[in-house]
């Protein structure tokens, strides 16, 4: 599209404030967990390590981030194997029930979470599953498949499934050809719907909140509570340890999947 | 082994790929027991506590306090979508518009935030909207003085708006990846300005993206509850919030429920409304 030079000045720095809008926020956590004092107003003052320090040596933090680790990382493998067998099921379904389906299983998404937490704190009261790792597992997990059908399922779609006939022409059983042919291919989608359940999971909150009690909570409930509470700059070095665990994590995946598409080609 | 038995092409027809369903098992007794009986739960109890009855739905419709709440999510939600369509829009024709290179940067910009913990970004929202925060601070030294941003609807605006606008962008950005640039070029070559050009025939084509953000937007908004509850005060609360309050503080279920219910709804019948108007003007988008 012709642009004017002006329009063209004007497009740039509006998308530059925006850019910024979106990512600079979050920086603020880092300069404030370095605060010397126990306060959370702008600008921090001076230097100390004293909340990273707190964050390891403190029960509540580390137990709550130990909790977030275990729950997230079952439920990204509950997540993962129960979403990639029904992507597979969905894929070989007739089309009109395969949507109507698909559509049902996106719907913990779009279901408002604090409607969702009161029904799930509800039925968890009769069951006497709050405040345990049983409860938590389950709401993540069904809040965590949705992620893991998208993933899965769009990389089902570019799959070839002649493939799979190829195979079974050559004498390879159904799981044999799943095995050596069809996983291998769809693999990168499972992993990025395993990547996903994991970080549903470790960042949910608002379930979390009705479901945990003083003997189980997640990180993200502890951070919410810690905020709420009081302005202790233990929060913002949390914040910045997870900043760098997912940009690492992120940058790390791309830096990956760009070089076995370079590899590729 | 007999001879009778099949041989191993049809023992793959047999198996799990002649009856894909029973795949899909597994996920759906999980979702009937965590979303679907949770969800029926809610709607009996908002029928049935105290007694059975519509006096749930009676008291949130009959008392003002609700209705102003309920009201002001709308608004709130209202706001928030307006905020990202504004700066979504020309972000994402940037992205269809750059180098390989910048867009690569334009995108991380998008995601990066999409990946960061939510809780986080709330938490640096509150360390900056504060009253000793960095933008107050700026704005005091600006000579704006006594401007409250946190526990206030601008506050609330701010932070959901930035939370929701990755969920702008990347539906309009697929919608104008798309645009084909040669009708703005054939529209100016007929003589259109470029103004005219934009109007009459780029932003009619990106409209399905509009509309696809938006309604994702708006729904997702409407159900917000971190957000509001840290940035916002007592006169910003949220459906969300009073839903909270009623069932946790009050015990009140039946009135919880309810109130969740209408929510609820409220999101299925938007989602309705508009998945038949998508789903047609993506038709159309994928047509040309």
């Amino acid at each position: 599209m012709e642009m004017k030079p002006l329009t063209r000045v004007i497009l740039g720095l509006v998308c530059l404030l925006v850019a910024i809008w979106l990512v600079a926020p979050t920086l603020v956590v880092v300069p404030m967990s370095f605060n010397e004092n126990k306060s959370l107003a702008f600008p921090p003052q001076g230097f100390s390590w004293q909340w990273y320090l707190n964050f390891v040596t403190n029960p509540d933090w580390m137990s709550s981030f130990l909790n977030s680790v275990k729950v997230a990382s079952i439920v990204a493998v509950l997540a993962t194997v129960l979403g990639t067998l029904a992507a597979f099921g969905l894929d070989r379904m007739k089309a009109r029930p395969a949507n109507l389906l698909r559509m049902l299983m996106l719907t913990p998404m779009v279901v408002p979470g604090v409607v969702l937490a009161i029904g799930i704190y509800a039925v968890y009261l009769d069951a006497h599953l709050v405040g345990t790792l049983t409860g938590f597992v389950l709401a993540h997990t069904i809040l965590a498949l949705p992620f893991v059908l998208i993933a899965v399922s769009a990389s089902l779609e570019v799959f070839d499934r002649r493939l799979e006939t190829a195979a079974a022409s050559l004498g390879a059983g159904a799981l044999t050809a799943f095995r050596t042919v069809t996983l291998p291919l769809i693999l990168p989608g499972i992993l990025s719907g395993l990547l996903f359940a994991f970080a549903t999971s470790f960042d949910e909150i608002v379930v979390s909140l009705f479901i945990t009690n003083p003997y189980l909570k997640t990180l993200p409930v502890q951070i919410f509570s810690s905020i709420t509470r009081d302005a202790d700059p233990t929060v913002a070095a949390v914040g910045t340890i997870l900043l760098f665990a997912t940009t690492i994590l992120i940058g790390g995946g791309m830096l990956l999947l760009g070089r076995e598409r370079k590899g590729s080609q | 082994m007999s001879a009778l038995e099949p041989t191993t092409p049809s023992v793959a027809k047999r198996g799990w790929v002649s009856r894909p369903f029973a795949l899909t098992l597994p996920a759906l007794i999980l979702l009937a027991a965590v979303i679907g009986y949770p969800l029926l739960t809610i709607m009996v109890r908002s029928l049935s506590e105290p007694q059975w009855g519509v006096q749930n739905y009676l008291w949130f419709f009959g008392a003002p306090v609700n209705l102003t709440v309920l009201q002001r999510t709308f608004v709130i939600s209202a706001w928030v979508t307006v905020v990202c369509v504004v700066c979504a829009y020309p972000y994402a024709y940037l992205m269809t518009a750059v180098g390989p290179r910048v867009r690569l940067v334009l995108v991380l910009c998008v995601l990066i935030p999409f990946w960061v913990s939510g809780v986080v970004r709330t938490l640096s929202w509150v360390i900056l909207l504060q009253d000793s925060g960095v933008i107050n601070s700026l704005l005091r030294a600006a000579g704006f003085d006594g401007i409250r941003l946190i526990r206030t609807q601008t506050g609330v605006v701010i932070g959901m708006a930035q939370v929701l606008l990755p969920f702008m962008i990347l539906p309009l950005y697929s919608v104008m990846k798309g645009i084909d640039l040669r009708l703005m070029r054939a529209a100016q070559s007929l003589g259109a300005r470029p103004s005219r050009a934009f109007f009459t025939v780029y932003l009619p084509l990106s409209l399905p993206g509009v509309y696809a953000g938006a309604i994702i937007v708006f729904i997702l908004a409407l159900g917000f509850y971190i957000t509001p509850a840290l940035l916002g005060g007592p006169r910003s609360t949220m459906l969300s919030t009073l839903v909270q309050t009623q069932v946790l503080s009050l015990l009140q279920w039946g009135r919880g429920g309810a109130m969740g219910v209408v929510l609820l709804v409220t999101t299925f019948v938007l989602l309705a409304l508009a998945a038949p108007v998508m789903r047609s003007r993506y038709r159309e988008a994928g047509r040309r």
